[in-house]
C-alpha cells in the first residue's frame, strides 16, 4: 500500500469571473522512503494539490476524487483528527514563509510550541529541552549564531531565514510524509545543497517520504527518482526522472526542459515556452 | 505516460471561455458572504422587526407613554397585567402607564444611543488611532496621552460640567456618549496599525510613493475593518446602559420619556410588588437586540474579509 | 557603460540593527548587528547589476536602505546627481515616481483587501491621478497579460493566486508607471522557467525602449548572468567582487564565487547525480 495516493481529485473554485478549475483529474502515489518531484507552470496546481492533502484548502473549494494517507481517506476528516495527522504524520513547507509566521511570536516560542504539543516521543517536552533541540535544528539548516537569533522575531530575518526556519520547524517532529513547496526559492545555491543534504540525510534516518514541489530542475534532476510534471491543472507525465529528463513525451515537458537557462550559455534572449502545442492537440 | 489526446481537448475548451469579466466590487462581495450566514441574517431581521417596533409601534395602541390609567392606579399587581381586553398589551409600570407604548419610546431612544455612539466610535476612533499609531513618534505620543487624559477624568464631573453649562437636552445625551465611545476604539485601532504598519504590503505602498492619509485609509484601515466591526457591536449595548446613567444623572432622556435601560431599572426595582412584566419586556427587548448585533457583528466581520469565504 | 553618468551611485553604505537580546534589561547595551559594512557603487542609465550572495548577507538590506525604507547609519545616495539621504519626505514622494521596488516576499506585498487590479494600478493612480479609469483599466489589462497572467482575474484578490502569479502582480506594480530604476529583489524566485524567460525577456525589452536601469537581486546565477551587465557579489555585507558578467562568472575572482558557482545543480540526472556523488566524497573525506 502506498503512504499517500491520490486519485483522480479535483478541486474548484466558484469565483465571480467563473468557475476555476484549480487541479484536474490528479492522480499520484508515493511510498515510504521516496522522493517525488512535482514539476510546472507557475499556476498549474502544484500547491492546490499540496493543500488539499494537508487539508487546509479555503472553505470555499469544492473537492472531488480522493486522498488516501496510509489507507485513511483525508478527504472530509474532522478537523481533529486533520490536527492530529498533522503535527504528528504529515508536515508542510509552505511557499510563503513569511505568511506563514505569526509575526508577533519569537521564533523560539513558534518552534518550541510544535515539540512542546507533540514531541516524537508522545512525551510532553520541557521548554529548554526543546528550544535545544529547535536550536540544533536551526544550526542543520545553517542560520549562523541560532543560539542567539532563535529569540529574535521573524522581520528580523532574511528572507531566505525565514524559509530556513520553516524548513526547520517542518523537521522538528520527524513527519512520514514532508510536502515542500518551493523550500529553497530564497536560498543561494550553496545553502540549497546543504539543505537537500539533510533532507536526504532524514529520509535516509526515518525513511520519510518527500514531496519537493519546484522550478528548479537542477534539484529535480539531483535528488527526486520521480517526477510528474503540471500544466493547467492536469498531470502531463509522470514516471522517473532520468526517463522524463532523458526523452520527454509531452511536448510541455520538452518546452520546459528547452527552457532552462544555463549558465555556459550565451544567447541574447531566453527561451520561452511555445505554446502551439496546445491547439494542436485540440485540433487532434 | 502517453500524452491524452482527449484531455488536451479539455484543456483547450478551458482556455476558450476567456469572456468579459463583471467588476467585483468588496460591497457586493461583502452582501453575498453575509446573506450566506445564516444567524447573522436572521439577527438582521430581527433587529429590522425591532425597529419597525419603535417606529411604528404607536400606531396599535390607544394609550400614549404618558397617560395615566387612573383606573388601575394602586392596584397594579392585580390589574396592570399584560391584557388585550384593557389595551395595555404589555401591562402598565407602577404609575399605571401602558408599558407597551413607553416600550415602544424606550426603544427609539435605545437603539439611536446605540448606533449614534457605535459610529461615533467606528469613525472617530478608529482614524484618530489609525493616524497616531501610523504616523508615530511625537504625534502618536501627544494623541494618545490626549485619550489618557480624557479617559483619567471622571466622567461623571465631565457630564455635570455640561449640564451645568448648556443645560438638559436629548442632544447633550448624545455629546456624553460621543466624549467616551471612541476612547478604547482608537487605542484598539492604534494596536493594531502598529503591527500592520510593519507588513510588506504597506511597505510596498511606501515605496511605491503613495501618500500617508491614502496609505491610512486604503491600506491600514480596510484591514482593521475586522477588529474594529467586532469591538462596536459590544460597544452598542455598552452605550444603551451609559445611556441610563446619563439618564440617570438628568443629562439625557428626562420622564415622561424613557430608555430601556431606566424601565429595566425601574422593572428591577418593582419586582418586589410581583409585576414582572415590567422587568421582563424591555430586558426581552434589550436581550434580543444585544444578540442580535453580536451575530451581525460576526457575520460582518466574516463578510468584510475576503479571505473568508 | 563608464562613459556615461551614473543614474544611481551609492557611496559607503553602511546598515546596523540592533538586536535586544532576550530577556535584556533596559541599560544592556544591544548587540549590533551590521548588515551592510560599506557598499559601494554605480549604475548607468539602461543598465542592469545583477546582485548575488548567501541568504542573510544582507541584499534585501541594501535594497532597502538605498531608497530609505530603513534608516543607514551612513553613507550616500545620489539618484541623478541628488542626495536622497538629504532629502525631505516630500522630495522623497517625487523621487518614488521614478524608482520601483518589487519586493522578495510575493503574497506578503499585497494588500489582502485589494484586488488584482487595484493593486497593479495603485503606482498609476498615485503619480498620474488624471488619468481616466478606463485608461487605467487597459493599462493594466495590457500590463497583465504581458507578465502573464490572464487579464479576466483582475478582480480577484492576492490569495486567490498562486505564488508565482502573486509574484507577477508585483512585477507588474512595478512596471507601470515606466520608472527609470527598478529594485528587483528575487523576482522571478517563484516562477517557472518558461514564465521566467518571459519576465526576463520583457525587462530587458523595456530596458532597450526605454533605458529603464535594474538593480536585479536573484540567486539563481544562470538568469542573473543573463540579465545583467555587470555582477555585485556579497559576502557578509561586504563586496567580495564586482565586474562584468561575463568575466565574474566564467572567471571568478573571491572564492566565495568560486564556490557559488560550482554549487549550480545541473539539470541533467545523470550529471548532476554524478557531481553530488563527487561533492560528498570529497567533504567526507575532508
Ligand atoms: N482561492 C482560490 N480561488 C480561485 N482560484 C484559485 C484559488 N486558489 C488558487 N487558485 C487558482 O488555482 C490555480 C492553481 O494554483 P496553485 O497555487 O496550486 O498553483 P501552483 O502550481 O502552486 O503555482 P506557483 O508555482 O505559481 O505557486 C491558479 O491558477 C490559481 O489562480
Ligand atoms: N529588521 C531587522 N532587524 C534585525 N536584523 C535584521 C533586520 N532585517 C534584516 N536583518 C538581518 O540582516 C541580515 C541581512 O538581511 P537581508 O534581509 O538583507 O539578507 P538577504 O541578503 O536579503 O538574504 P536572503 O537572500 O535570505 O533574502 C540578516 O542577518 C538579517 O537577520
Ligand atoms: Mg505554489
Ligand atoms: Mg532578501
Amino acid at each position: 500500500m502506498a503512504l499517500l495516493d491520490i486519485q483522480n481529485l479535483r478541486i474548484t473554485y466558484d469565483t465571480p469571473d467563473g468557475v476555476v478549475e484549480a487541479v484536474r483529474n490528479v492522480n499520484l502515489q508515493i511510498d515510504k522512503g521516496e522522493t517525488l518531484a512535482i514539476v510546472g507552470e507557475s499556476g498549474s496546481g502544484k500547491s492546490q494539490t499540496a493543500f488539499a492533502t494537508m487539508g487546509l484548502l479555503p472553505h470555499n473549494a469544492q473537492v472531488s476524487g480522493s486522498i488516501k494517507y496510509q489507507g485513511q481517506e483525508i478527504i472530509g476528516l474532522s478537523h481533529e483528527e486533520m490536527n492530529k495527522l498533522r503535527s504528528n504524520e504529515i508536515a508542510m513547507i509552505f511557499q510563503d514563509p513569511m505568511t506563514s509566521l505569526n509575526p508577533y511570536l519569537r521564533i523560539s516560542d513558534q518552534m518550541a510550541e510544535t515539540l512542546i504539543y507533540n514531541s516524537p516521543n508522545g512525551k510532553r517536552m520541557k521548554k529548554k529541552d526543546a528550544i535545544a533541540e529547535c536550536v540544533r535544528m536551526l544550526e542543520a539548516v545553517k542560520i549562523p549564531n541560532a543560539k542567539n537569533r532563535i529569540h529574535l522575531y521573524p522581520h528580523e530575518f532574511s528572507g531566505g531565514m525565514r524559509q530556513r526556519v520553516m524548513i526547520a520547524m517542518s523537521l522538528l517532529c520527524r513527519p512520514k510524509l514532508l510536502i515542500a513547496d518551493e523550500p529553497t526559492t530564497a536560498l543561494d545555491v550553496t545553502v540549497q545543497a546543504r539543505i537537500m543534504d539533510l533532507l536526504v540525510e532524514l529520509q535516509e534516518e526515518f525513511h520519510m517520504a518527500i514531496v519537493l514541489i519546484t522550478h528548479n530542475l537542477g534539484i529535480v534532476a539531483g535528488s527526486c527518482e520521480r517526477t510528474m510534471v503540471m500544466y493547467k491543472g492536469e498531470v502531463m507525465e509522470q514516471g522517473s526522472t532520468v526517463d522524463i529528463f532523458g526523452k520527454p513525451s509531452h511536448p510541455y515537458t520538452q518546452g520546459l526542459l528547452s527552457a532552462v537557462p544555463r549558465l555556459n550559455q550565451d544567447e541574447e534572449r531566453l527561451v520561452t515556452l511555445d505554446r502551439s502545442f496546445e491547439t494542436q492537440m485540440a485540433e487532434g | 505516460m502517453m500524452v491524452d489526446v482527449q484531455k488536451m481537448e479539455q484543456l483547450a475548451d478551458n482556455l476558450a471561455v476567456q469572456e468579459e469579466v463583471q467588476g467585483r466590487s468588496l460591497f457586493a462581495d461583502a452582501r453575498r458572504r453575509f446573506l450566506k450566514n445564516k444567524a447573522a441574517v436572521v439577527s438582521l431581521i430581527i433587529l429590522c422587526a425591532v425597529l419597525l417596533f419603535s417606529i411604528f409601534g404607536h400606531m396599535i395602541t390607544a394609550w400614549s407613554n404618558e397617560e395615566i390609567d387612573w383606573g388601575i392606579l394602586g392596584q397594579i399587581a392585580e390589574l396592570g397585567a399584560p391584557s388585550i381586553e384593557n389595551g395595555h398589551y404589555f401591562g402598565t409600570d407602577q404609575l399605571g402607564r401602558d408599558l407597551f407604548a413607553r416600550v415602544v419610546q424606550g426603544t427609539q431612544v435605545s437603539l439611536m444611543v446605540g448606533i449614534v455612539g457605535a459610529l461615533i466610535a467606528v469613525v472617530v476612533g478608529t482614524l484618530y488611532g489609525a493616524i497616531a499609531g501610523y504616523t508615530g513618534g511625537k504625534v502618536d505620543n501627544v494623541m494618545m496621552r490626549i485619550v489618557d487624559i480624557l479617559q483619567s477624568i471622571p466622567y461623571m464631573f465631565v457630564l455635570i460640567l455640561l449640564l451645568v453649562v448648556f443645560g438638559r437636552s436629548i442632544f447633550m445625551l448624545f455629546v456624553g456618549i460621543g466624549l467616551i465611545s471612541w476612547l478604547d476604539m482608537s487605542r484598539i485601532a492604534r494596536g493594531q496599525t502598529l503591527t500592520l504598519k510593519n507588513k510588506e504590503f504597506v511597505e510596498a505602498a511606501v515605496a511605491t510613493g503613495v501618500k500617508p492619509i491614502t496609505i491610512i485609509l486604503r491600506h491600514i484601515v480596510p484591514n482593521l475593518l475586522g477588529v474594529v466591526v467586532v469591538y462596536s457591536t459590544l460597544l452598542v449595548p455598552q452605550m444603551i446602559l451609559t445611556e441610563s446613567f446619563i439618564s440617570f444623572l438628568g443629562l439625557g432622556v428626562q420622564e415622561p420619556n424613557t430608555s430601556w435601560g431606566a424601565m429595566i431599572a425601574e422593572g428591577a426595582g418593582a419586582m418586589q410588588y410581583g409585576t414582572l412584566w415590567q422587568l421582563a419586556f424591555p430586558m426581552f427587548f434589550f436581550i434580543i437586540t444585544l444578540f442580535s448585533f453580536f451575530f451581525i457583528g460576526d457575520g460582518l466581520r466574516d463578510a468584510l474579509d475576503p479571505k473568508d469565504r | 557603460m563608464s562613459t556615461k553618468e551614473p543614474i544611481l551611485s551609492v557611496r559607503d553604505m553602511r546598515v546596523e540593527f540592533k538586536i535586544k537580546k532576550q530577556n535584556a534589561l533596559p541599560w544592556h547595551q544591544p548587540e549590533i548587528l551590521r548588515a551592510v559594512k560599506g557598499v559601494s557603487f554605480d549604475l548607468a542609465e539602461g543598465e542592469t547589476l545583477g546582485i548575488v550572495g548567501e541568504s542573510g548577507c544582507g541584499k534585501s538590506t541594501l535594497a532597502r536602505a538605498i531608497i530609505r525604507m530603513i534608516p543607514s547609519q551612513g553613507g550616500e545616495v545620489f539618484w541623478q546627481g541628488r542626495d536622497l539621504m538629504k532629502m525631505n519626505e516630500k522630495g522623497l514622494l517625487g523621487i518614488r515616481k521614478e524608482i520601483q521596488m518589487i519586493f522578495q516576499d510575493p503574497l506578503a506585498s499585497l494588500n489582502p483587501r485589494l484586488t488584482a487590479g487595484q493593486i497593479i494600478a495603485e503606482p498609476l493612480k498615485t503619480h498620474h491621478p488624471s488619468t481616466s479609469k478606463d485608461e487605467v483599466k487597459k493599462q493594466v489589462r495590457e500590463l497583465m497579460e504581458k507578465v502573464g497572467l490572464s487579464a479576466r482575474m483582475i478582480n480577484r484578490y492576492p490569495h486567490e493566486f498562486s505564488g508565482g502569479q502573486c509574484q507577477r502582480i508585483g512585477i507588474a506594480r512595478a512596471l507601470i508607471t515606466n520608472p527609470k530604476l527598478i529594485i528587483c529583489d528575487e523576482p522571478v524566485s517563484a516562477l517557472d522557467v518558461s514564465v521566467q524567460a518571459q519576465v526576463v525577456n520583457l525587462l530587458m525589452d523595456l530596458q532597450k525602449e526605454l533605458g529603464l536601469s535594474l538593480l536585479f537581486i536573484a540567486h539563481d546565477l544562470s538568469v542573473v548572468k543573463h540579465i545583467s551587465n555587470r555582477i555585485m557579489v556579497l559576502e557578509f555585507g561586504d563586496i567580495a567582487e564586482i565586474g562584468e558578467a561575463h568575466d565574474v562568472i566564467h572567471n571568478p575572482q573571491s572564492p566565495y564565487t568560486k564556490e557559488l558557482i560550482n554549487a549550480v545543480p545541473i539539470p541533467d540526472p545523470i550529471a548532476e547525480r554524478k557531481r553530488i556523488a563527487e561533492r560528498r566524497a570529497l567533504e567526507a573525506k575532508a
